[in-house]
Formats: C-alpha cells, structure tokens, sequence
C-alpha cells in the first residue's frame, strides 16, 4: 500500500487534472447549458494548481509504475512549461470563444485532457506509456483543432491533422514494435542497456521510425505539411495552444527517448536529428518569407524554431540539452506573447489575420506595436532580447560539440528569418495607418505586457533562470 | 556611484533619460519640447560625466582602467566594463557627437518626436556600451543590439527608399555579425570565458586563428565597411535622417576599427599577418574606387558616403601595416572622421532642412547668400581632404607613413587617394556653394541660425585644434597602441622561431 502511495505521490500533478477532468465532465453535462461558464475558471485553477504542487512536490529522481513512468527534474521543468503554456492559452481564450460563439464546456475539458496525456508524454519511460501519452494528447487535440465545427477551415485543419497524425501514429507504433522485437523490453532504460553499442539494422529501423513520429508532432522536417494548414485553420487560441504547449512536450519526449533509451548508438540518432535540425532551419527561413497570413507565417516560424532547438539536441550532453530547454522555455514565452499580440487583432468585432492589417499599429496602438516588436526581434535572436540567449545557448552547445557546419547554416538561416520577423516591424512602423483594432480583451492585454517585459529584461536578472535549465538537463544523465 | 562604476552610469544613464521622456503625457508642443530637452539634457549630463572619468583615466598606463566587473550570466559570461587608451576616445567621440545630434534633430523632426529621442538615447547606451564592455558577449550585445533602434531610426524617419535602406542595413550586418557570434563561441570553447582581458593573453592554434580571424572579418568589414561589401551605407546614409547619418558616420562605422585594433590583431596575431596582404588589397581597392565613384554622385549625401568608405580604407590600411605610427594614425583618423563627416552630413542637413532636396544640381552660389555655412562647410571640406592644419592631415599622413614603412606601394597607391579626395570633395564645394546664384528657390535662403552655428562651433574648434596639437589624442591611445604592437610582435616572433626550428 505504501508503495502504490509513494508511487502516486509522484504523479500528484496528473492524478489531480485527471479527477478534475472528470469531474468537471460531469459539472458541464449536469449544468445543462452549452456556454463554459465557470468551467473554464476551475480548468485554469487545476492547471495553476499542478504548477505549484510541482514546485512544492519531491525534488528527487524516482521511476514508478513498474518502469513506466519516471519523475525527475527535467520532467518537472518542461511540465512547467506545458502547464504553463495550456494555462497562459486557455485564460487567453475565453473573449476569442466567446465572439465567436464557440465557448462550450467542453474546450476547457479538451485543453485539460491533451495537457493531461503531455504530462504523461514528458513522464514516460517505456514505450507504452510513451504512446498512451501521445494519442491522450493527439486525439484531445484532433477535437480541438475542429472546434470551430461551423467553419470550413477549421474542419478541414482537424481532418488535415487527424489523417496525418493518425498515419504518423503508425509510424510510431511500428518503431515501437522492432524495438520492442529487438529490444525484448519496452522500458527504455531496458532497450539501453540491451542495444548497447551493439548496432542492429531493426533497431535503427525502430529508431527511425520512433523518430519519425515524434519529429510530426514537433512539427518538424520533413514531416512540417501539416503545420502551416492546421495553424492557419484552427481557431486562433487553439493554434497558440499547437504552437506552446504540444511543442514542450513533444520536444521534451524526444529529448528523453534519444537521451534514455539510445545514449549507445548517439552517432546513428544524432545523423537523424542533424538532417530534420538543418531542413527545418532552411524551410523555416525560406518558406516563411512569402506568407501574408500572420498565422500562417508563425507556422513557419514555429518550424524554423523547432530546427534551432534540435541543433541542441544535436550537440548532445549536459550543455546541448540545457541549451534545448532554454531554447523551449523562451521560445514559450515569445509565442504566447506573439499569440496574444494576434488574439488582440479584431477590427469591428471580426478577426483579422493578414499581416497588413497591421499596419501602422505604432500610430493606432503604440504600446501594443512596441511590444509586438520587440516579440519579433527577439524571435529573429537580436541581442539583447531573450531570443538572442536562446540561440546563444544551442549554438554554443553546437560549436563545443564541433558542428560547425550546423550552427554556420544556422545562424545563416535566422539571418535570413530575421528579414519577415523584420518585415512584420516594419509594417507596424513605416507604414501608413490600417484601420484601428477594436479595443482588446485584458487578458491578451496583459500576457503581451508580461511576456514582453520577460524577454525585454532576460538579460538583466538570468540566474534563476539558467541554474533551473542546467539543474534540469542534470537530471536527465 | 549607485553601486556602479563610473562607465556603467555613463552607459546606462541614456536609458535613464528614455524612460522619462516616455513616462511624458501629451502630444501637444509644450511635451514635445520637454522631451527635446530632457534628451539634450541626459546627453549632455552622459558627456560631462565621460570628462569626468577622463580625469581619473591614466593615459600612461596600457592597462583597462575603471574596470568594474559583476556576475552575470554564469558558465564565463561576466558582466566587466574597463577603457584603456584605444577606447577611451571613443567614448568620448560618442558621448561629444549625441548632443550634437539631438540638437540637429530639434526642428527638423517634427513627427513621433518622443518615440525618436528615446531612440537615440537607447542607442547612446549601446554605442558606449560597445567601447567599454570587456566581455566578448556582453560586446556583442551592444554591437548588435545597436541594430534595432538604428533600424527603427532609418525606416520610421527616414527618407523616400527608407524601407530599402534600413533592411539592406540590417540584414547585411547580422548576417556577418552571426558568423562573429559563432568565433565567439568558438573561443569560448578554448578559453572557458569570454572575458576580453583573459582572451588577449589566450593564444588560438594557428589554424584556428584563421577561422577566426575571418569570421571576425565577416561582422567587422560590414560594419567599417570595406569594399565589396560596403553597399548597404550609401543607402542607409542617404535615407537616414540628418542626425542619424551622422551617428553611422561618426560612430557605428568606428565600431569596425575599433573591433579589428581590440580582437583581430591582438587575438589572432598569426592571422592577421597572414590576411594583411588581402586587407591592404581591399583597402587600396577602397581607397581609389569608391574616390571615383564619388566624384560621379548627384546626391551630397551618397557623397559623403562614399568619401567615408575611402577613408576608412586608409583606417583598415593604417592598422594592418601594425607599426605605431599606421595604428595610430588610424585611431586618430577614426576620430578625426567621426568629427568632419558627421559635421559633413550636418552640413548638408542645414540645407537639407530649407530645401528639403539633396541633388547638388538643385543648389549652386550659396556663398553670397549664407556666408558663414560658406566658411563652415570650407572648413570641413578641407578637412575631410586631409589639408595640412586641420585634424584630416594628421591622421592620413600617420597612416601613410605607416604604411610606406610596410610597403611602398599600397602607400603610393592610398596616396592616389588623398588626390582624388581633393577631386571631390573640392568639386561638391564648387557646385554647391561657388558660381552664380540663380535658382529662384534659393534666392531668400538664411544662413545659420544661433542653433545651428552653435552646433558647429566645437566641431570646428576641435577640428583644427587637433589639426595644429594632435596629441591629446595619441598620448592618451599611445601607451596601449605600444604594448599592442609589442605583444602582435613577441607573438609573430614565437610563430618564425618555432618555424625555424622545425625546419633545421
């Protein structure tokens, strides 16, 4: 008995969003009405509330549920970061659903579900658990993406990202099965220990599948299709949630799995992950230049990040994944900042997408266009923005691991991405007036102001910042 | 002072000025000419306070002075701020030429005013911030963070091809820059810090070096700029507003020289021999193509530009030649330029702001109607040709000399240069202000007012009080200059010994 409740102690934060979820099922059915009401505030709460028991819980390493679920510091650093990403996207939601008409119960169940399977995702330690996670996750998120049902774009993004990420699920599972035939374990620490150093041609098989899958929902090269379809179509809230909270997990799973379950073979999965790092800079880079779509052009963005995160991956070691993680957890805040910054744009009640609606904010909104502004030099990785720590950190881990071809294409490629982050300034900045935004809801008001002034003065206060990310890539070796 | 050292509140006090102009209520006339004021003031308080550290500065000392040093980022990343002689001046030349600038910039912007002071005192900080940080990724911070309120300068006040201009400025610095972030990593990986002091008594492997050495080259030749890739400042200089050329000329171009003489040629001495031949190449290649393309340029500012691409060939040619008198020649023609070229651009703003053209054809007899900006503009012209008695001279002769004592011929071929100079600049003095006045628009042109003349009078004064007593100047650099050369020298020794030894 005792060991069951040691062994729940450590998914404290999981059990808590999973009894909440289904009680608050059961509050919205019994309710009776369509509208959130005070779902959404409670879905918030439970959320706030794993945060703090994670930071109040257990600081130690332990491995429960037979080797299925394991809590350690980098677990505990990037749920911090998916909570905070689902918490930050759902308070910002509520005025977008509710113009919208779409403000259900149920979407603040959807959010608590798929951030529930995240939290099982980042927790995994064995392939099971890795895949129960994961369709946790998706499948909340297939709903979500669709949640606008009404709307044609919006259906077409949930069938787009079903049908892909049901074929990428495959992928997996199929990875999953040779390593589990070669392996004979499913735990990852077992499938280490068993293709230590020695190399079979199924187990690469397994891996590059496992990659494959994990590489579609980090949104990733060559397997990126999905993403700017689906970020353009989902409701706005919805896409901020795809590009914060789902990128943390699936980062933080793909870190684990290659740091876990194959530290012998680094040379085979390192090959894999510089190719996706190096194609997902460039396409980022390029394919960005020609959208005119904000949504659309973040989607781009989104992959390009993804590229610069993985060169840290790509270096490996204690440095190359505290680089990752702060990578992830900046690249967190300037998204939900920039997200908040495209809730806010609506001009007579409508919402607006297209880059040139911006234009002229600096004179309609002055306060609004400046932080946006600094989002996107920090996003572009200018000094002294939090951005510029980010890419200094991987591409530090890069040049020390001595890829030095990556980090030159790298650094490269965000000179180049540095031009549409730039032409989004210079439509709020030098040109003349569009008409004026309706005047915004408070909550993307204020996580605009927040998150702007975080990656304002990184620079100034960084320690507890950098001892949290190198505490947390400790733990993983 | 506060907790901090006299060069972090120099640095950091220009912010100090932004935030209180933006906490400024109101767009009426009687806020926007507090928030000239307060900008003119807190620059005004930033150059009195850099006098000051002058004072306590030790000129005869080749070490970093009034160094403060904090920690920061942790993993070798310090916050430390320090000057010696090379620097030193260079600080003072930013902190002379922002009041200057404001003061420019008073009647001639008259849109988004607050937005446009903060700017500039946002860029006060990272300019000055640039010659006082001795930490590589702290110097690089300012270096690059120098961009963003540049960009928004050049592109929200700038003129018609302001657009163009301010993405071609931004985008070819950071690209090189991104490849000198990268050598900063690198050494980074050899030294485990990036304090500056410590870098300079690192020695890189050879091969390395080179690598280095050209990624540093990448960032820095963009910033001088050095021909081929000196494209991007005609554009940004002509679209950028008055004040704004003035600080590219004056300062940012600066930012080039100074970061060859503080990480180039100390850090990568090997290299540095290596690549000489291949600078003073581009160097010559600067000094006499863009000479002639000058003198072809409708536009006064495109002008200017290209006279200051040539001129800072002589600066790169003076500092590779690595003998005392090329480095410092080209320090003090680093100055000297930041003074006459900027004074240059303020002089075409001056009748930039009347008649709102800068096509030379549009002008022509100013000298009857505006005899004083006749005489200014005669000064500075003079000196931007390098005649004897003004500041220009000294630093073109210091680095020929230099250069001649290296080899004969770069220095003939730059001395080509001065000719072609004179071509110039002395045929835009002829179009502009000589012949006979017959546009009608500018029959009733004025000539300086108070402002104006008061923004002139120090230049001009330093201008050719530095032309007949060069040495405040090269007795502060002096002392560190030498050990530079002494240390580039002992490293190159090393290198030929051990290569001897190899040999036998």
């Amino acid at each position: 008995m005792s060991h069951l409740s040691a062994a729940l102690a450590h998914c404290l934060p999981e059990l808590i969003l999973a009894a909440g979820i289904l009680v608050l099922v059961l509050f919205g059915a019994l309710r009776g009405k369509e509208s959130g009401g005070p779902v959404t505030e409670i879905a918030a709460g439970l959320l706030g509330l794993a945060i703090v028991i994670i930071f109040l819980g257990s600081k130690t390493t332990a491995v429960v549920f037979d080797g299925a679920f394991i809590d350690d510091g980098f677990g505990r650093f990037m749920k911090v970061l998916t909570l905070a990403g689902s918490l930050v996207t759902l308070i910002m939601s509520q005025d977008f659903l509710a113009r919208e008409k779409i403000d259900k119960f149920e979407f603040p169940i959807l959010i608590l579900l798929s951030t529930l399977g995240m939290l099982m995702l980042i927790s995994a330690a064995g392939l099971i658990a890795l895949y129960l996670g994961l369709e946790l996750m998706s499948l909340s998120l297939y709903v979500i993406a669709a949640f606008h049902r009404d709307n044609l774009r919006a259906s077409e993004a949930g069938l787009k990202y079903f049908v892909l990420g049901a074929l990428s699920s495959g992928m997996l599972l199929y990875g999953a099965s040779l390593l589990y035939g070669f392996a004979g374990t499913v735990s990852f620490a077992g499938i280490a220990e068993t293709i230590n150093g020695k190399v079979s041609l199924g187990a690469i098989f397994g891996l590059v599948f496992l990659m494959a899958g994990l590489a579609f929902k980090m949104s990733a090269v060559p397997f990126h299709m999905w993403t700017p379809d689906v970020y353009e179509g989902a409701p706005t809230p919805v896409t901020a949630f795809f590009a914060t909270a789902v990128k943390m997990a699936a980062v933080a799973i793909t870190v684990r799995v290659v740091f876990t379950a194959f530290p012998g073979i680094v040379s085979q999965w390192r090959q894999i992950v510089i190719f996706i790092s190096l194609l997902s800079m460039v396409l980022g880079a390029f394919a960005a230049i020609g959208q005119t779509n904000i949504k659309r052009l973040m989607a781009y963005s989104a992959i390009g990040h993804i590229g610069f995160a993985l060169v840290g991956l790509a270096a490996g070691g204690e440095a190359g994944v505290s680089g990752v993680l702060a990578y992830m957890a900046i690249y967190l805040v300037m998204t939900l900042g920039t997200f908040a910054g495209i809730l806010s744009m609506r001009v007579n009640g409508e919402g607006v997408e297209n880059i040139s609606d911006l234009s002229g904010l600096a004179k309609t909104d002055g306060v609004m266009a400046f932080f946006l502004a600094m989002m996107m030099f920090s996003l572009a990785g200018i000094p002294p923005l939090a951005g510029f720590f980010a890419k200094w950190y991987v591409f530090n881990a890069a040049i020390q691991a001595g890829l030095y071809w990556l980090a030159v294409i790298g650094v490269l490629s965000s000179a180049v991405a540095a031009y549409y982050y730039l032409r989004i300034v210079k439509v709020m900045y030098f040109d003349e007036a569009a008409p004026a935004f309706d005047r915004p809801a408070a909550a993307p008001r204020a996580v605009l102001a927040v998150t702007g002034i975080l990656v304002l003065f990184l620079f100034a206060y960084p320690g507890v910042f950098i001892d949290a990310t190198t505490a947390a890539a400790q733990s993983l070796f | 002072m506060f907790g901090f050292g006299i060069l972090s509140c120099i640095v950091f006090l220009p912010l100090v000025g932004a935030g209180f102009i933006l906490a400024l209520r109101g767009t009426d006339e009687a806020t926007l000419e507090n928030a000239r004021r307060a900008a003119l003031g807190t620059t005004l308080i930033v150059f009195l306070l850099s006098v000051y550290a002058y004072t306590k500065f030790d000129p005869s000392s080749s070490a970093f002075q009034l160094v403060e040093e904090k920690g920061w980022f942790g993993q070798g990343l310090i916050y430390k701020m320090g000057v010696d002689g090379i620097s030193f001046p260079f600080l003072l030349l930013t902190t002379f030429l922002m009041p200057i600038c404001i003061l420019a910039s008073w009647k001639s912007i008259q849109t988004r005013v607050k937005e446009y002071m903060v700017a500039f005192l946002v860029l006060e900080t990272l300019m000055s911030g640039v010659f006082c940080a001795l930490d590589l990724v702290l110097f690089y911070l300012f270096f690059e963070g120098g961009l963003i309120p540049m960009f928004l300068i050049i592109g929200v006040w700038g003129g018609r091809r302001r657009v163009y201009a301010s993405f071609k400025f931004f985008l070819y610095t950071l690209a090189g820059s991104l490849l000198m972030l990268l050598a900063i990593m690198a050494m980074y990986g050899v030294a485990g810090t990036t304090d500056i002091v410590t870098l300079l008594q690192t020695h890189f492997p050879s091969s390395m070096q080179k690598w280095l050495w050209l990624a540093f080259f990448a960032s820095l030749a963009v910033k001088m700029p050095m021909w081929p890739v000196h494209t991007w400042l005609p554009d940004a200089h002509v679209e950028a507003p008055t004040a704004g050329s003035v600080i590219l000329a004056g300062i940012l171009l600066k930012m080039g020289g100074y970061g060859f003489i503080r990480f180039s040629l100390p850090m990568f001495p090997e290299a540095s021999a290596y690549f000489t031949p291949l600078v003073f190449a581009l160097s010559i290649i600067a000094i006499i193509y863009t000479s002639l393309v000058a003198l072809v340029q409708e536009d006064m500012k495109k002008l200017i530009a290209y006279s200051s691409v040539a001129h800072m060939g002589f600066v790169t040619m003076g500092l590779f030649s690595m003998t005392s008198q090329g480095v410092q020649g080209a320090v003090f023609l680093m100055i000297s330029h930041g003074l006459v070229s900027g004074a240059l651009f303020l002089c075409v703003g001056v009748i930039y702001d009347r008649m709102h053209t800068r096509e030379i054809s549009a002008y022509g007899g100013l000298a009857a109607r505006m005899p004083l900006y006749a005489t200014v503009f005669m000064i500075f012209t003079l000196a931007n040709v390098g005649l004897p008695g003004t500041s220009g001279f000294i630093g073109e002769f210091l680095t020929l000399l230099g250069a001649f004592r290296i080899n004969s011929w770069v220095a003939f071929l730059a001395t080509t240069g001065t000719i072609l100079s004179a071509a110039y600049a002395l045929y835009l003095y002829r179009r502009i202000i000589f012949g006979v006045l017959d546009k009608p628009g500018l029959a009733s042109i004025l000539d300086l007012s108070w402002r104006e003349a008061a923004l002139f009078a120090p230049i001009v004064a330093l201008t050719i009080f530095y032309g007949f007593y060069p040495a405040p100047v090269l007795d502060s650099s002096a002392a560190a200059i030498n050990a530079l050369i002494k240390n580039y020298d002992t490293a190159l020794a090393v290198v030929t010994k051990t290569a001897a030894m190899t040999v036998h």
